[in-house]
């Protein structure tokens, strides 16, 4: 690549400073948010500690900007992680690995590998054309749109760090035991014919040459542009989940978490299979079904089929897969997700 | 005259950098092509696995992000001086 960089010292330690800075506000934003917002609430509003309304005002003005801080770091430091992969080089770590060893690793890589879901069929061919078995190559696409930074932060700020830890855990249990069935399967035969004929060399990777400054460039437009989609639905989430804060007892919610039909999980996977949204946008209603008493289990299943599994995905692969493949591509990943649904409401 | 192929599904992204491809085009004042490539297989040729890519006079300058407006234009004066 004949680019011309002028790497000037001088630029990245300007570049090192902001951040710096910026962390450092961060920082004391977060540490005085709760005392401030606190006050806000209960001194200058004069809403009474304890009662629902105070309760729920205190939570949304408290969990907003927390909310809005934390996807804002968590983006910045992922976008910077991924400026350090690409499609190029996790096909080349993925090479020549093993079945089983490269679903771990194609799911994990999933994760940090950049990747927008229109890219889905040309990483497809560029993967399976250098050799990287089916199953493989389908442990990532499938952990890839499901392990969501957004999703991560928002279940982390509602629910909490076992809540997001979880669906982290599952998401790439999902992939990995989804891959290795159809790898297992060995359904070669129905990918598309020009698929096995085509030559694929892959472009140069950027990822190595890239500069610290364009890396951080890159981390601060990433989060402009994530939260500028996002703000509304994290709005929204929160708004639902100051409700069920101040107005569920904690008694109440243990119970309903607790109750659910043997069958709500697969009905949730079922309805959530056509649907699709992006991740951010499913937080308002899993907190909303949870208000309505659905587990969490159930509730993160449906997540997960909605996210995971997509009628625009399944048209985009139809490109590539025969339509048999994408059957049992779309029924491996909702049986997996079915399991990991009863999973979790027999753990939590 | 240059050729600037944006290779990608035609999702929002790539529009943009098609977008943008002309933007830089016509602030450099050169004669420039600019299409949208959609066709997976001519996708692939080029050895793109992740859209938006962005192709100038059939050299893949860039993969994976929406670049800004000063790096694209950094992409066209490269290209010419070859």
């Amino acid at each position: 690549m004949s680019v011309n960089k002028i790497v000037s010292p001088r630029s990245d330690t300007r570049g090192l400073v902001a951040v710096g800075a910026a962390a450092i506000l961060w920082w004391v934003g977060y540490t005085v948010l709760q005392p401030v917002t606190e006050f806000i609430a209960y001194s200058a509003l004069g809403l009474t500690r304890g009662s629902p309304l105070g309760d729920a005002v205190a939570f949304f003005l408290y969990d907003v900007p927390k909310i809005l801080l934390l996807l804002g770091a968590m983006i910045f430091l992922i976008t910077i992680v991924r400026t350090f992969f690409s499609a190029e080089r996790t096909r080349q770590l993925l090479g020549g690995k093993r079945v089983g060893i490269g679903n771990v690793l194609a799911a994990m890589l999933g994760i940090v590998t950049p990747f927008c879901s229109c890219s889905a069929v040309p990483l497809f061919i560029g993967f399976v054309e250098s050799g990287i078995p089916l199953g493989v190559t389908f442990s990532f696409l499938i952990a890839a749109p499901v392990i969501n930074e957004v999703a991560i932060v928002l279940l982390f700020g509602l629910f909490g760090w076992q809540v997001a830890a979880l669906y982290v855990a599952s998401g790439l249990t999902i992939a990995i035991i989804a891959g290795l069935i159809i790898g297992r399967l060995g359904l070669e035969r129905w990918v598309e014919d020009f698929v096995w004929k085509m030559q694929f060399t892959a472009a140069q990777d950027e990822s190595a040459t890239l500069t610290w400054e364009e890396r951080t460039t890159r981390g601060k437009d990433a989060v402009r542009d994530i939260v500028r989609n996002v703000w509304l639905y994290v709005v929204l989430g929160i708004a639902v989940g100051a409700v069920i804060h101040g107005y569920v007892p904690t008694d109440a919610l243990a119970e309903l978490m607790g109750k659910s039909a043997w069958w709500s999980v697969p009905a949730a996977v079922l309805i959530g299979i056509p649907l699709y949204s992006n991740a951010a946008g499913m937080i308002p209603i899993v907190s909303a079904l949870m208000e309505k008493g659905a587990s969490l289990g159930t509730a993160l299943a449906f997540m997960m089929a909605v996210v995971g599994l997509s009628l625009p995905e399944t048209i985009i692969l139809r490109r590539v897969l025969k339509p048999q493949l994408i059957a049992v591509f779309v029924c491996v990943v909702a049986t997996a997700i079915i399991i990991t649904g009863y999973l979790f409401n027999l753990v939590m | 005259m240059i050729t600037i192929k944006v290779l990608g599904s035609g999702c929002a992204n790539c529009h943009k950098v098609e977008e943008l491809a002309k933007q830089a085009a016509a602030q450099l004042a050169i004669d420039a092509k600019v299409e949208l490539v959609t066709d997976m297989k001519e996708i692939a040729r080029y050895g793109v696995m992740n859209t938006p890519g962005i192709v100038i006079n059939e050299k893949v300058v860039s993969t994976g992000h929406v670049p800004a407006l000063s790096q694209m234009t950094t992409f066209i004066t490269n290209a010419l001086a070859g």
